[in-house]
């Protein structure tokens, strides 16, 4: 640190007794530079609440905002495989074209070909993993920049799409269970017990994993924060629940989608191979010389965010009650993208959270949303997230520059 | 064989990269305990030496003995598994991870129990270790959770050569583990070093830095234009013969009892 030497010859006592202070400050200075990025998106996704709820009292009524978790759970599940992407400091282009590929090939089984309803979307993911893991091998295998191989991906992969689709050029779909991914709702009593279970279980692992910090002498004894954040998720959930029961209740899209938030975030954060991808984000070389084997690593992730692609493409496809050969193209990649790094996820790997993904898709969403309550143009709309997307860019690179200043120093 | 050989000890090693002879019949041994300082000038052969015990470059002739019994090291992981540990000048850590994630990158321990199912990572006993071993070296870092992107140099160094400790090796090998490094950095890294030595490691040191190198190492060992040129104990020595023979001018003044296998000569590589 640069305000605070080190002694030359540090006795132990010396080194206790300046740890704890250090301790403090680092502390505070890891949730400014690091946890603040999230605190920072969840005031500005406030800010935008309240100006729209000004404008228009509909904004935040029950039905709207179940409405927005609905129309954001699409972009949010592509965003999940997109964060992988950025932590490795990579792009992928093509999770647009992969998502509406994917979903039209789990429609041509099932509505076409008569496939079961599980089977279809397995073959639609288990194609998107597919198409993710080739460019993810080109790209680590060949060393072409990952822009290039998803760049091609993106034409490839809609023109597949348009194969598959044939010459009908829209396929409904009627199949009761794959429409039912984003039309079911859960009952009043249902939603409540989901809420129990999760606050249970939350705070049961919380308290479990604090236990054993401090059994091992890791952590002080206070347990302010956990309660802290047992409080935040607790309120959190109630009101999620009693908002959704206010509407039509808690709807099935969005259980997925939160669950593969959660899945992933806990895959990146605490496991091996989690650890790998910041790792090789970080530096792919120190990664290298400790012995990871950074090709499987990208392959790996790759092969996640088209996995993810699919998952999303057939959630969209859900919501649409159909495909056609406009799936996955507009802006849905471009806002894929662009959400987790408003909320946070480096562009430069390295840092983020698969949390972002649903924050950035809420930003993106409550937009959308309220410039369509409003009745604004797309125009305003596109321009307005544009300029959203700038200023969080901006804020990373910031945020990149001051790290390296200060912590060189 | 002999129970008072070297712990590491090199005979005859040739390395030839082209026209150009890098390492010639060089013989270099480390022991138990021992801190060697390896100096040279640029282009002396100390890296290809270096390199050559960490099974990066195979020598192209000599033998190798490690507690006495030959041994070949063809790939780095070779030398890794005799426990030979090496810290690269760029240090090779990961910024934007953790002191505890960087010790342990790439052997990571995961959690038993519940946890074998998900594959977690068991964070508890990895920091635990980690804290243990810093503190088993002194090294004082602010905290285990700092990214390691917002530590000194010095800091950085220090856990480079901790990561290197987890494996338990027996030899470590430091390349300019000093430079670029303000004084009181530096105290730290050589105070390190000194402890190195006490938990009975031998330790290399690449440096360019003689003072550096004097106030830590037992032998110095001195290579000129890819030959051995000198190998001093440094409480028999000043910086003035030392300098001497890695420029080739002077006598050299070696203590040894075996004279080097060439006279410093004029240089013919």
């Amino acid at each position: 640190m640069s305000t605070t030497p080190a002694p030359a010859d540090p006795t132990t006592e010396e080194s206790t007794e300046e740890k704890v202070g250090l301790d403090l400050r680092h502390q505070v200075r890891r949730i400014v530079q690091g946890d603040l990025a999230s605190v920072r998106v969840v005031f500005g996704l406030a800010l935008i609440w309240i100006i729209f709820q000004v404008q228009e009292p509909r904004f935040l009524s029950d039905q709207n905002l179940t409405n927005l978790m609905l129309q954001i759970t699409a972009i949010g599940l592509i965003s999940v495989g997109i964060v992988y992407v950025l932590l490795l400091g990579e792009i992928d282009l093509s999770v647009g074209a992969v998502s509406g590929l994917c979903a039209a090939i789990m429609t041509v089984l099932n509505v076409k070909h008569g496939w079961s309803p599980y089977l279809a979307i397995a073959a639609g993911v288990a194609s998107g993993a597919a198409i993710g893991c080739a460019q993810g091998f080109l790209f680590s295998r060949f060393n072409v920049p990952s822009f290039v191989v998803t760049l091609a991906g993106l034409l490839a992969w809609q023109g597949a799409l348009l194969q598959v689709l044939g010459q009908t050029g829209t396929i409904n779909i009627t199949d009761p269970k794959v429409v039912g991914l984003a039309n079911i709702f859960y009952s009043k009593t249902v939603g409540w017990i989901m809420a129990i279970v999760v606050i249970v279980a939350y705070g049961l692992v919380a308290a479990w994993g604090f236990r054993n910090r401090v059994a091992a002498g890791l952590a002080d004894s206070n347990p302010i924060p956990v309660i802290f954040r047992f409080i935040v998720v607790a309120v959190t959930t109630i009101v999620a629940v009693v908002i959704f029961n206010g509407d039509r209740g808690v709807p099935l899209a969005v259980l997925i989608f939160l669950a593969f938030v959660v899945g992933m975030e806990f895959v990146v954060k605490r496991t091996g191979f989690g650890r790998h991808v910041f790792a090789v984000g970080g530096s792919d070389e120190a990664a290298r010389r400790a012995g990871i084997r950074v090709n499987g690593v990208r392959i790996a992730v790759f092969t996640i965010a088209g996995a993810m692609a699919a998952v999303g493409g057939i959630m969209a496809a859900s919501r649409l009650l159909a495909v056609n050969q406009g799936s996955g193209g507009n802006e849905l990649l471009l806002l894929a993208i662009a959400g987790p790094v408003i909320a946070g996820t480096s562009l430069f790997g390295g840092r983020g959270s698969v949390w972002t993904a649903l924050l950035g898709a809420l930003v993106i969403g409550s937009i959308s949303n309220g410039m369509d309550l409003l009745s604004l143009s797309s125009a305003v709309k596109f321009m307005v997230t544009g300029g959203v997307l700038l200023l969080a860019v901006l804020v990373d690179a910031i945020a990149k520059q001051q790290r390296q200043t200060r912590g060189r120093a | 064989m002999s129970p008072d050989a070297p712990l590491l000890e090199l005979e005859g090693i040739s390395k030839q990269f082209g026209p150009v002879q890098a390492l010639d019949r060089v013989d270099f041994a480390v022991d138990a305990g021992e801190v060697v300082g390896l100096v040279g000038d640029n282009g002396a052969g100390k890296s290809t030496l270096v390199k050559a015990i960490a099974g990066i470059n195979s020598p192209d002739s000599g033998t190798i003995r490690f507690e006495g019994k030959e041994v070949s090291i063809h790939r780095p992981q070779d030398a890794v598994a005799l426990g030979i540990a090496t810290v690269y000048q760029d240090l090779a850590l990961c910024d934007n991870l953790d002191v505890v994630a960087n010790l342990f990158l790439g052997r990571e321990v995961h959690a038993s129990g519940v946890g074998t199912v998900t594959r977690q990572l068991d964070e508890v006993t990895m920091e635990h270790q980690t804290a243990e071993l810093l503190s088993n070296l002194a090294v004082t870092i602010p905290s285990l959770r700092s990214e390691v992107g917002t530590l000194s140099g010095g800091q950085r160094q220090q856990v480079a050569v901790a990561r290197s400790l987890l494996g338990e090796p027996k030899v470590v090998m430091l390349d300019e583990p000093t430079a670029a490094l303000g004084v009181p950095q530096t105290r730290q890294v050589l105070a390190l070093i000194k402890r190195l030595k006490e938990r009975g490691l031998g330790v290399v040191v690449i440096s360019h830095n003689l003072a550096d190198v004097f106030q830590v190492a037992d032998r110095i060992f001195v290579l000129r234009l890819g030959r051995q040129s000198g190998d001093f104990r440094s409480t028999d020595v000043t910086e003035e013969h030392v300098v001497a023979a890695i420029t080739g001018l002077g006598d050299g003044n070696n203590k040894q009892t075996e004279a080097p296998k060439a006279a410093p000569g004029e240089g013919t590589a």
